[in-house]
């Protein structure tokens, strides 16, 4: 058997025929606006880490409308168990720009308490469970909270993401076994870009898909036009209501392109193929979706002006407020590794204390080797 | 009580004997009883009660949807048990024999060790993870390792090792009661050799709180889980040579009781330290730097570390491979001469 890619956007930008989800003109162009937005996010965040103000920074450029249109089928109520290139989800959920950049800066203002490397996030008040970097083990937290909503008789439906590398690691396979075999409600997003840092996906698998890989887990399996945010909301909003209904998981492939490198890090000219590279810029997400409200009359060059200039402006001023926040107390170090400081934690507090205060430990931090 | 208090805290309601092993299914029961967040599962759990029979009448008396089996996978009993307790259930993961653990590993060490701190306090992980270990049923080096140090190095995990059935109920109860991951290791080679009173109903024994096994002022000798019958017995050993000996059982390994090894310690002035696991990097390794590095004014003698030896456990040597009462004593001695 051989899955079928499913898109709805064609070249030029229009619906084929009978597959419009006809959602109104307000929510496609907030959608629109959270897709430049995003980017521009990502851009300032690259540029930070450029500038040496902060120490690392992954984007996400290129799968705005992979991830934003699969969070778009969710309702707020429902959970997210991330990967670390879904920052448009944090946006869709309204958090707050300077919490998501205080992060980056990893200080008091970060709600994680500077505990992590930038955009390793985690945002309780949008049911944005802390993301952490061992590959794919978040697939497998989302089956255990599908179960116990399926316990507790909740509706609560679970989205959880992992990249073309994931699918490799022990947690694919479990997450989607045990989901399968609890039918837990959650949505399995594979967002298929081509890479894995250096390693193509043809390294990951010798399936024909990832979403193939479903139909021995015994649930369904759809691929889908990454680059396409109507595509991929649609198939996202079908497996939800499954979910939603007691149906069980889906595993959704994405088809997209990591256009930036890995990361901050990381160069991609040394392995990519220039015209690989170039033949995907041409699918923009982006820009097909512009082609797409451009038919319907609601995006012209004051909407595109008003977007961007408005995320920057508002990007600006969270970034101003957000560097502008204090380092975390030293002290703070010592908290949260239990709920109770316990007493070998607080002799080390101590004795840290003691050391800064008589030998001037620490005097010289805060700068990032760049 | 909550998990915070700090002492033993017992309903009035009498006491019956129990094998350890009925201990622990009794504090699962009455923690299911009373918290319809605490679920219990695992390999082989639900209608056969366990291989070793901890979750004997679970699945009967609660239903399939708070004790059932899982898919042959301890990382995927681990996975799913953290979103579990991230969304708010109190789960109770059995892993068969804690041998077969490592393939959870990343989960525990990762995960569910580091989700408070890693997101600033905002998500929890109250969870607890049940596993037999150690030596002693002739179960080779598959069923038999003792391997509670790596969790002890893990910063974010609780390590619990009851050694009476009375203590095993109380500590699991408030382990399930614990805001935080709690690895519960029951030595099981006296799941069922180990019998005493144990109070029906509410139990609680703190985390954090070693049990002065045995009153002495000679040498203190530290052990925790199937180590404190044997050293019991060392100690009368000991006695016969006139040596009084103090036995602490640590019960918690983290957070440990430091202050009770420290008193003891500088009480005696000397110190053993027994375990079961292969003697570099143990936790008796920990043991014996924290006598070092807080004791060395009171110490007349080595500290003396009586284990298990670096090598996999041995299946047909397994009686000369674990401490025994002569070792010990004979580690106890070595703290007078040498």
């Amino acid at each position: 058997m051989s899955l079928e890619l499913i898109s709805i956007l064609d070249k030029d930008g229009l619906a084929q025929k009978g597959k419009d989800p006809n959602l109104p003109a307000a929510e496609l162009q907030k959608l629109y606006r959270l897709m430049v937005a995003t980017r521009a996010l990502d851009d300032r965040g690259l540029a930070l880490q450029r500038q040496g103000r902060i120490g690392f920074y992954l984007q996400s450029t290129g799968q705005e409308a992979s991830h934003i249109g699969a969070a778009y089928a969710l309702k707020d109520s429902d959970w997210l168990f991330p990967a670390y290139r879904q920052p448009g989800i944090l946006l869709l959920r309204d958090v707050p720009l300077y919490k998501i950049i205080a992060e980056w800066f990893g200080n008091s203002g970060d709600t994680s308490k500077g505990r992590q490397m930038p955009v390793h996030y985690s945002f309780r008040e949008a049911n944005f469970v802390s993301i952490s970097s061992p590959i794919g083990t978040q697939l497998t937290h989302a089956a255990g909270a599908g179960m116990a909503a399926t316990i507790r008789g909740d509706d609560t439906v679970f989205m959880s993401f992992c990249g073309d590398g994931g699918t490799s690691s022990n947690d694919f396979h479990t997450g989607l076994n045990f989901a399968a075999v609890y039918k837990a409600p959650v949505v399995f997003v594979c967002e298929n870009n081509g890479w894995a840092i250096s390693v193509p996906c043809s390294r990951q698998t010798a399936s024909e898909s990832m979403a193939i890989k479903a139909e021995a887990y015994g649930m369904p399996g759809v691929r889908v036009d990454g680059n396409d945010i109507l595509a991929v909301y649609r198939v996202c909003k079908e497996a939800v209501d499954r979910a939603r209904k007691g149906e069980g998981p889906t595993l959704v492939e994405t088809v997209t392109y990591r256009i930036a490198s890995h990361s901050s890090s990381d160069d991609a000219a040394r392995y990519r193929d220039a015209k690989e590279f170039d033949a995907w810029k041409k699918k923009d997400p982006i820009g097909r979706f512009q082609l797409y409200l451009k038919h319907k009359k609601l995006w012209n060059e004051a909407f595109e002006k008003d977007c961007v200039e408005t995320s920057k402006a508002a990007i600006q001023e969270a970034v101003t407020k957000a560097e502008a926040l204090p380092m975390l107390p030293p002290e703070t170090m010592f908290d949260d590794v239990f709920m109770n400081v316990t007493p070998q934690l607080k002799e080390q507090r101590q004795q840290l204390h003691d050391l800064m205060e008589k030998g001037g430990v620490g005097a010289d931090v805060g700068a990032f080797p760049l | 009580m909550t998990a915070t208090d700090t002492k033993t805290s017992t309903a009035k309601t009498g006491t019956k004997v129990m094998t350890l092993l009925e201990a622990i299914t009794d504090a699962m029961r009455h923690e299911m009883k009373h918290d319809d967040r605490v679920i219990v599962f695992g390999e082989d759990v639900g209608k056969k009660g366990g291989v070793f029979g901890a979750t004997m009448g679970l699945f009967d008396e609660f239903g399939e949807k708070r004790c059932f089996d899982t898919p042959l996978s301890e990382c995927g009993i681990i996975g799913t048990a953290i979103g579990m307790a991230v969304y708010g259930l109190r789960p109770v993961a059995e892993i068969q024999f804690l041998d077969f653990i490592y393939p959870a590993f990343d989960q525990i060490v990762s995960e569910a060790a580091k989700m408070r701190y890693r997101s600033g306090g905002e998500y929890t992980c109250p969870m607890v993870i049940r596993s037999p270990y150690g030596g002693g049923i002739r179960g080779g080096h598959y069923h038999s390792q003792s391997s509670e140090a790596y969790f002890c190095h893990t910063p974010g995990l609780k390590v619990v090792i009851p050694s009476t059935p009375a203590d095993a109920k109380g500590l699991l109860i408030a382990s399930i009661r614990d805001e935080d991951p709690v690895m519960f290791l029951e030595p099981k080679r006296i799941y069922r050799h180990a019998k005493g009173e144990v109070p029906l109903g509410e139990h609680v024994v703190p985390l954090g709180k070693a049990r002065l096994a045995r009153e002495g002022t000679d040498v203190t000798v530290l052990c925790y889980g199937s180590m404190v019958s044997v050293c019991e017995q060392a100690a009368d050993e000991a006695q016969k040579a006139g040596r009084s000996v103090e036995i602490l059982d640590l019960r918690t390994l983290v957070p440990l009781d430091e202050a009770a090894v420290i008193e003891s310690v500088k009480k005696t002035g000397r110190c053993v330290i027994a375990y079961e696991a292969p003697k570099t990097c143990g936790y008796g390794a920990e043991l014996a730097a924290i006598v070092a590095e807080k004791c060395i004014e009171w110490l007349e003698g080595p500290v003396i570390r009586v284990a298990g030896f670096d090598t996999p456990f041995p299946y047909a040597l397994e009686h000369l491979y674990m401490p025994d009462a002569k070792r010990v004593a004979a580690g106890i001695e070595k703290t007078f001469v040498w």
